[in-house]
C-alpha cells in the first residue's frame, strides 16, 4: 500500500509527476490550475529527482518548451486551463505531427473567451477531435477523482511513449480544486541518458554520434506522396489506439433501460443520480468513458441494442453527445440519445439529472 | 595531366566540412544562408562538437537546415525556436544548443520568445539572419524592412506612418542582462565572412563555457526577395542595410554584465 494523503487534485498532479520520474514541467499560471506549478515549485524536485520546473512567459512558450524537451526523449509535461490550452493548440498540433510523446493537462473552466474560472466540460470537442490544425488525435484521459488524477499521470506518460503521441488529461476545476484521499504511487527513478538512448535513440535528438544518421524532429514534408503516407501512419496509430486503449467503467448497465453517459465531474453526479433513479424503480445505469479518445464506441453500440435511451450528461451545451450518437449509428441501433447539461460553471445536481431523464424519456 | 594527379593530399588547400551534407542546396544564388551554414558546419567540425550539438530550425527558408548540416535537428513552429531551445537546454545542460532564425521569425511572430529566452539567459547560441524580408513566402515586409523599401506587401515602399519603424531588435537584446555576447555581422565579403566566423566561434565557446545567451545577427541578402542579382544585392546591402544596422559587437561581457561602451 502506497502513502495515503488528503490532497487537492491539482497538487496530486504535481506529486504524481515527480514520483513517476518526469524530467520536466513547463507552465504558465491560470486559474483553476495554478496549484500544479505552485506545488512543484514548493516541492523543489530538482533537489530530489533532478526534475526541471520552469515558469514560461506564455502558454505558447511552455508547450514549445515541452516540444523541445520531448524531442530529446525526456518525460515532459505542462498543464493549463481552457484559454491557455487554446494558445497551446498550435504547439500540440506540431507535437502530434512530429510524433513526440508528452503529457498536457487541461483543468477546464467555462468559456468561450475568458468565460469563467468555474468548472466546465466545454473543451471536449477541442480535446478529442485534435484541437489544432490538421488531422491528428490526442490520447485523452478523463479522471473522475483525485485518485485518478494521480494514476493518470503515469498512465498518460506510458501511453504517450507507447504511441509517440501527446496524451491529455482532460479534467475540470472541480476535480482540480477538490480534496480527497489519495494513495500515491511509489517513486520511479528518472530515465538515465543511457536508458533514453536505448529506448528512444532511433528518433530522439540526443546529439549525433558517428554511429548513426542524424535524427530530425519535424512535422514538415513537402513531397505530397510522402506527406500522405505520414498522415496515413498517424491514422493507423489512432486506429490501433481505438483497438487497444479504450477504457471505461459501466455501472449497473446490465439491466438498464436508460443509461447516463458522463465523464469526470459529471460522472460523479450521475453515480448519485443512478441511486436516486433506482430508488424510484427506474432501471438506470451509468457508462463512464475513461478514455475520451479513443471513445468507448463499441460498448455504447452494444448497450444501444438493449437500452431504450442514453442521456449524455455534460457541463457543456452538448459535445460528447455527438460521439454517443455516432456510436449508436455505427451499431445500427435506434436508441434515442438526449443531452442534459449546465453551463457557465454550474455543476448539475443529481436530482436535476434524474428530472431531466424523466422529462426527456418518460 | 590527369585530374587524379592534381587531387592529392599535399595539394589540398580547401575542403568542404564533413559536417556539411553533400547535396544540392535549395537556397537561391547569392543567399547568405548558404555561407552561414558553411561557417557553422566548419565550426562544429573544428570544435569537435557534432555529437553534442542540437540545432533548432525556424520556419522560413532555413526550415530545411537539417538537409545541409549533419547534426540532430528539431524543427520549431514559426517564432518558437527560442522556447523549443529552452526546453532542450534546460533538460540537457551538457549539450550545445543553437536556434537559427530569420527576421520575421525572430523579430515579429517570435518577439516574445526571443526576448524572454535571452532575458532568462538560456545557455544557447542564437543565429539571427536579418535579410529584411520574408524570403520563403515571397518577399513580404519584415519588421526589419528598411523605410521606403519595396516589398510585396509594401509595393509603394515601407511607410513609417503605416508600418512603424524598422526594428533594431539586436540592440534591444543587448540590453538584457541574460545575454553575454551580442554582435552584428555580415557575410558579404571575404573579410566579413572571416569576422562572422570568429563571432560564431565565440558564441559557441560561450555556450560551452555556460555564459548564458550569445546572439549573433548576420545582416544578409535575399536577392530573390529583393529582386536583384547576387552582386547587386550585396552592394545594396552594404550601402543601405549596414548604415541602419551597423556591424560590430554590442556586448561582450558575462551574463548579468553591462552593455559594452562600443
Amino acid at each position: 500500500m502506497g502513502e495515503i494523503r488528503l490532497m487537492k487534485g491539482n497538487e496530486v498532479l504535481a506529486e504524481a509527476a515527480i514520483r513517476c520520474g518526469a524530467d520536466g514541467y513547463f507552465g504558465y499560471p491560470i486559474t483553476p490550475q495554478s496549484e500544479v506549478m505552485e506545488t512543484l515549485m514548493a516541492r523543489m524536485p530538482w533537489n530530489e529527482t533532478g526534475m526541471v520546473v520552469l515558469q514560461a512567459e506564455s502558454e505558447v512558450a511552455s508547450i514549445n518548451m515541452v516540444y523541445g524537451g520531448a524531442a530529446t526523449g525526456k518525460k515532459v509535461m505542462t498543464s493549463s486551463s481552457s484559454p491557455g490550452i487554446s494558445l497551446m493548440a498550435e504547439g500540440i498540433s506540431y507535437i502530434a505531427g512530429a510524433e513526440l510523446p508528452c503529457l498536457v493537462v487541461n483543468v477546464q473552466r467555462g468559456g468561450p473567451g475568458l468565460g469563467t474560472i468555474q468548472p466546465s466540460q466545454a473543451d471536449y470537442l477541442q480535446a478529442v477531435k485534435g484541437g489544432g490544425h490538421g488531422d491528428y488525435k490526442l490520447i485523452v484521459l478523463a479522471p473522475s477523482s483525485v485518485q485518478e488524477m494521480n494514476d493518470f499521470v503515469d498512465l498518460g506518460f506510458e501511453l504517450a511513449f507507447k504511441y509517440r503521441n501527446p496524451a491529455m488529461i482532460l479534467t475540470d476545476g472541480a476535480i482540480g480544486q477538490m480534496m480527497e484521499k489519495v494513495e500515491l504511487a511509489d517513486f520511479k527513478p528518472r530515465w538515465t541518458k543511457e536508458e533514453i538512448k536505448e529506448k528512444w535513440g532511433s528518433w530522439a535528438t540526443t546529439g549525433k554520434p558517428d554511429s548513426r544518421n542524424q535524427n530530425v524532429i519535424t512535422s514538415l514534408e513537402m513531397d505530397s506522396d510522402k506527406m500522405e503516407s505520414n498522415n496515413q501512419r498517424l491514422q493507423d496509430k489512432y486506429r490501433k489506439m481505438e483497438e487497444e486503449e479504450c477504457r471505461y467503467e459501466a455501472i449497473m448497465c446490465d439491466d438498464a433501460e436508460y443509461i447516463f453517459v458522463a465523464y469526470g465531474t459529471s460522472s460523479r453526479v450521475c453515480q448519485k443520480s443512478v441511486e436516486i433513479a433506482r430508488e424510484k424503480g427506474l432501471k438506470v445505469g451509468l457508462l463512464r468513458p475513461i478514455t475520451l479518445f479513443p471513445f468507448p464506441s463499441k460498448i455504447i453500440g452494444k448497450l444501444a441494442c438493449k437500452a431504450k435511451g442514453f442521456l449524455s450528461v455534460e457541463m457543456s451545451a452538448g459535445q460528447m453527445i455527438e460521439d454517443i450518437k455516432l456510436s449508436v449509428y455505427d451499431a445500427g441501433c435506434i436508441a434515442r440519445v438526449e443531452h442534459f447539461g449546465r453551463m457557465g460553471g454550474i455543476i448539475p445536481s443529481p436530482g436535476e439529472v434524474v428530472n431531466a431523464l424523466e422529462q426527456k424519456f418518460l | 595531366m590527369d585530374i587524379k594527379d592534381i587531387i592529392k593530399p599535399e595539394n589540398l588547400v580547401y575542403d568542404k566540412s564533413k559536417v556539411q551534407i553533400d547535396t544540392i542546396m535549395h537556397y537561391c544564388p547569392g543567399c547568405s544562408h548558404g555561407v552561414v551554414h558553411k561557417i557553422l558546419s566548419e565550426l562544429i567540425e573544428e570544435m569537435d562538437i557534432q555529437e553534442k550539438t542540437i540545432g533548432i530550425a525556424p520556419v522560413g527558408c532555413a526550415v530545411f537546415a537539417y538537409n545541409y548540416i549533419d547534426i540532430d535537428w528539431q524543427e520549431a513552429a514559426h517564432g518558437r525556436a527560442p522556447a523549443v531551445a529552452t526546453g532542450v537546454v534546460r533538460l540537457n545542460p551538457d549539450k550545445f544548443v543553437f536556434a537559427y532564425q530569420g527576421d520575421g521569425d525572430l523579430a515579429s511572430i517570435g518577439a516574445a520568445e526571443i526576448l524572454h529566452a535571452c532575458n532568462r539567459g538560456e545557455n544557447l547560441l542564437v543565429v539571427f539572419i536579418n535579410n529584411a524580408t520574408y524570403g520563403m513566402t515571397g518577399g513580404q515586409m519584415a519588421p526589419t524592412t528598411l523605410n521606403g523599401m519595396v516589398t510585396s506587401t509594401t509595393p509603394g515602399g515601407r511607410n513609417i506612418d503605416l508600418n512603424g519603424y524598422p526594428m533594431k531588435i539586436t540592440e534591444l537584446i543587448a540590453q538584457l542582462p541574460g545575454t553575454s555576447y551580442v554582435t552584428r555581422q555580415a557575410v558579404h565579403t571575404a573579410g566579413a565572412v572571416r569576422k562572422c566566423k570568429r563571432s560564431l566561434k565565440k558564441g559557441i565557446q560561450n555556450v560551452l563555457d555556460k555564459k548564458g545567451t550569445s546572439f549573433v545577427e548576420v545582416v544578409s541578402t535575399c536577392s530573390s526577395g529583393w529582386k536583384m542579382t547576387p552582386v547587386d544585392a550585396n552592394n545594396w546591402m552594404a550601402e543601405n542595410m549596414i548604415p541602419y544596422y551597423p556591424l560590430g559587437d554590442m556586448k561582450d561581457s558575462v551574463k548579468g554584465g553591462p552593455v559594452s561602451e562600443n
